[in-house]
Formats: C-alpha cells, structure tokens, sequence
C-alpha cells in the first residue's frame, strides 16, 4: 500500500526533511536535528505539518448529548469555542483514542484525532451517533493541520495574520487555551491554542487551498525569529519532556484512562454533580473503587548514557514489575527520561526501580510528571 | 582512496594486512539522526560474523551493530564514548568504531562493494 502524503509533502522535501513512514503518512521525522529542532520550540517557535491528523464535525440538535454519552470528560460544561481533552473508551475502559473536543455551539463540534486511529474513530463515532439527531462528517481530507508552537508562536501568529489583513474573532492575545477562534478576510482558517510540546501554542486548521501559502509565509516570517520546521522526531521528544501521552505508547485499548493518570479528564459524577452514562463508564467506576491494575509512571537516569526505550522490562529487585512505554535522552534535561506502566501492588512500593537494556540492569529514579514544564 | 567494504546492515570498513577498520556507513547515520552514545566491545573480545557485538544509540532510536567479519578486537575508538558525535560528524574516519583482527579473510568476499551497496540502497528506497 502506498503512503499517504498531506499537501505540504513537496515543502518537506525541498527543506530536506527525512521523511518516514507514520502509521500510514509519509511525514518528516526531522529536518536538520531532533536535539535543535526540539531546542527552537522550546527558545522560539516551531512550525510543525500535523495535516495527518483527523477533523471530524458533529452537528445536530442532539450533538452536545450524543458527544456526552461517548467520551468521560464533560461536554456540557463546555462553552462556545471552548474545548477539551478526551478519550474514546470501549465499555470495559480500554482506549480507543484520546482527542481534543471543541464547541462551536451546542449543535455543532469538532473532534481532533489521531492519525493511526482516523477511520476508525470515524466508524466507532458513527456507530454511537446514530441513536441521536446528529451528524458526523470529516473535514480531514481537505482541512491540513499546522502547529505554531514555542515562546514567539503568538507574536508571529499575529504577524501572519496582520501580513494578510486578517481578523481573529477571539484576539490571539487574549485567546485562552483550548479555545477556539475563527480567522476571517481573503483566508479563512481556524486557530486553537493547543499543542502537544509543552509550550504555549496553536494549531492552525486550514483548507488544502492555503496550505502550503501559510506553510511558506510563516516560516518566511519568522525565519530572523528563529522558528524553523520541526518534525515527528522533535514532536516526540517534546511530548515526552512534556509527558503527554501518545497513542500506541501511553494507551492504548488495555490500558484505561485512569491507569494512564488522566482520572482529571475523567467525570464520573458526585452526589451533587452526577454525571451522565457514557461508554466505559461502569467499568471505570468499577476500576475507581479498587486498586488500579497498573499505573503510568515517569522516571529519568541522570546518570546514565543509554535512554530507555519502548519494550524495556522494569524491575524491584529481581521481579519485572513493569514495562517502558516510551523513552529517550531528554534534550532539555540532557539525561535519559521514561515513561512507562508498574504493575500492582509495585506502584505503590518504594523498592528502588531498574531497567533492563541487553541483560544488564541500570537504576532509574522515579519521578512526578511532567519532566518538563514551561515558566509562565 | 580508501576501499571500502559494506554490509546490507550498513556497516562498512577498510583493511590494511589482516585488520579490518569498522565504521557504520554515511547512510546509516543519515538514518539514525544524532549519535548519543555507542557501546562497543572490550579489547580481545572474539567476534563472528553476522552477529551484533554492540549498540548505537540516537536521540530517536537504539540499533544494534553486526560484526561484518570474524576475528578479534585489537582496538575500540575510545574517543566515542566522551563525542559520539564524531560519528555523524566523519563516520568512516574520526568516527570509526572497532578495529579487528579478521580469522577468517575469506569473508571479506561475501561482503558488498561500495557499487554493490550503491545498488541495495537504491532498490530498498
């Protein structure tokens, strides 16, 4: 099967990117350096295609309802133009995906999704729509995704914006995060401030049309500022400083969303706030009033020249107690990071934790989420 | 100009008498991204050929290296384990890895030629 490319596939190689396959999508890894790109998000800005990504619309008179009976964050206490962050959960609590939702109004969402997981998002959305009055359309195959990342990501946004002569319904300096704005005048776009690096942020959503236009202009603009593209390698690495979890890695359909240490984004209800049923939620309720199976956990090697890497085996003692989700040498932090899953009861216990990489054990130093978190 | 034998697992090296000078190759590091750190055996230690006998590690991901030949380690490049970036930098000069005494030359004619190499990169692109 061939790869699937975004319409910026021609802009990544003439910048010399790498490209790789990414479940299915021929997208840049890096174009000059992992450890620079990461280091110009996290100085200045980066422009990073996330076009792979999935834009799905709901509508209808039933569609607050319809999203609230489907995910366990609250949807009726969303706003116009404001969002959240989600899963979607078989009915024993195993992910799906995780997502961002936003409300335009109450009759009308949109659902940002994984790239690995877009048909099938789209199939299990569908599925538990068809009981309401809603609707559910993809945008994706003509909306790319462009992510504005870094300390400067506001300045140049509005430079982008103030070039062209457009007008953010929301001014961008007062737009808070996961919120919505709408871009109007010769190109109308929509902006979020959202990212997946840990630094202040947005994601441009922008017909094919203008892609690559806006591609080309922002990284023109903000080339003496010091953004520069950034790739999927970057991406990764800056999300795990981060400890954001990805898909495949932190969750996936074994893993629930309370094991994953996302229980803030998880609504159950109390006796004064009750909560509606959604899928999953009599299985995480369940898992709520006894001890997780396992539990998502971050630690680092500070002195130590190999990173962990997805598949590594923990260890207390002489007992394997957990497995590494993701890992890599931290660019910020200059030393190995990890993430990964300690089964029960050894989450709880303060038995000192090592890794195994090729038969040799290395000590790792537990540590509270996130690695990384930016000065505000 | 050096001659350079290569391997499908993207190694390659040079020889002079019975040693062998082991690099990865241009491409390799092209594909692995920025070196972190390389593993490499102790001197003395026997090699076959085909087997892995150390790592190398990027910011992305960690690859194992295959012993081109079989011998022994005369000599390790020391200098990787405080700049393993000598390895992105000059892969086949400032960044070689080991030097091994082969035990069985005659291998050295199941490896690939620079041309041979040429030829597997462009058919696996």
């Amino acid at each position: 099967m061939s790869l699937r490319r975004t319409p910026l596939f021609e802009s990544h190689q003439s910048l010399g990117a790498r490209l790789v396959d990414f479940g299915g999508w021929e997208m840049p890894v890096q174009y000059t350096s992992i450890l620079k790109e990461h280091a110009a998000v996290r100085t200045a800005a980066g422009l990073f295609d996330v076009s792979h990504m999935g834009v799905f619309e709901v509508t209808g008179s039933d569609a607050e309802a319809a999203l609230q009976a489907l995910v366990p964050n609250n949807i009726a206490r969303l706003k116009d133009h404001g969002g959240l962050y989600t899963q979607l959960c078989q009915a024993d609590g195993g992910v799906i995906d995780d997502l961002l939702i936003f409300r335009w109004s109450a009759e009308r969402y949109w659902l940002i999704v994984n790239a690995g997981n877009r048909e099938v998002d789209f199939a299990w959305v569908e599925q538990h729509l068809s009981s309401y009055q809603s609707s559910l359309q993809s945008l994706a195959d003509h909306t790319g995704i462009l992510a504005l990342q870094g300390p400067r990501a506001e300045s140049l946004l509005q430079r982008l914006l103030d070039q062209h002569k457009l007008r953010s319904t929301s001014p961008l300096d007062t737009l808070r995060p996961f919120h919505l704005t709408a871009i109007e005048g010769a190109i109308d776009f929509v902006v979020s401030r959202s990212g997946y690096t840990g630094e202040d942020g947005f994601e441009l959503y922008v017909p094919y049309a203008h892609l690559v236009g806006l591609w080309t202009d922002l990284l023109s603009l903000g080339e003496a500022e010091g953004l520069v593209p950034v790739g999927l390698g970057a991406r990764d690495t800056l999300r795990l400083e981060a400890a954001m979890p990805l898909y495949g890695h932190e969750l996936n359909r074994h893993i629930t969303p309370l094991e994953a240490g996302l229980g803030w984004s998880v609504k159950l209800g109390t006796d004064t706030l009750p909560q509606p049923d959604f899928v999953g939620k009599a299985a995480l309720l369940a898992q709520k009033q006894a001890p997780l199976p396992q539990q998502r956990i971050g630690f680092v090697m500070p002195d130590s020249r190999r990173a962990p890497r997805e598949g590594y085996p923990l260890f207390m003692e002489d007992t394997e107690v957990g497995v590494v989700t993701s890992g890599s040498l931290s660019p910020t932090l200059g030393y190995p990071i990890g993430m990964g899953y300690l089964k029960a009861p050894y989450y709880d216990q303060e038995t000192p934790i090592t890794l195994e990489i090729r038969g040799q054990r290395y000590p790792v130093e537990r540590i509270t989420l996130p690695f990384y978190r930016r000065k505000s | 100009m050096t001659q350079y034998y290569y391997t499908k697992t993207h190694e390659c090296f040079s020889v002079e008498g019975d040693i062998a000078t082991l690099s990865i190759t241009p491409h390799a590091v092209d594909q692995l991204g920025e070196i972190t750190y390389v593993e490499l055996p102790k001197v003395g230690t026997e090699l076959t050929a085909k087997a892995s006998f150390g790592e190398i590690e990027s910011v992305k991901t960690v690859s194992e290296l295959y012993a081109p030949l079989s011998g022994t380690v005369t000599e390790i490049n020391t200098a990787l384990d405080s700049e393993p970036e000598r390895v992105n930098e000059d892969p086949l000069t400032q960044g070689w890895m080991i030097k091994l005494k082969m035990s069985q030359p005659e291998e050295l004619e199941s490896c690939l030629s620079e041309a041979d190499y040429q030829a597997y990169l462009d058919a696996s692109a």
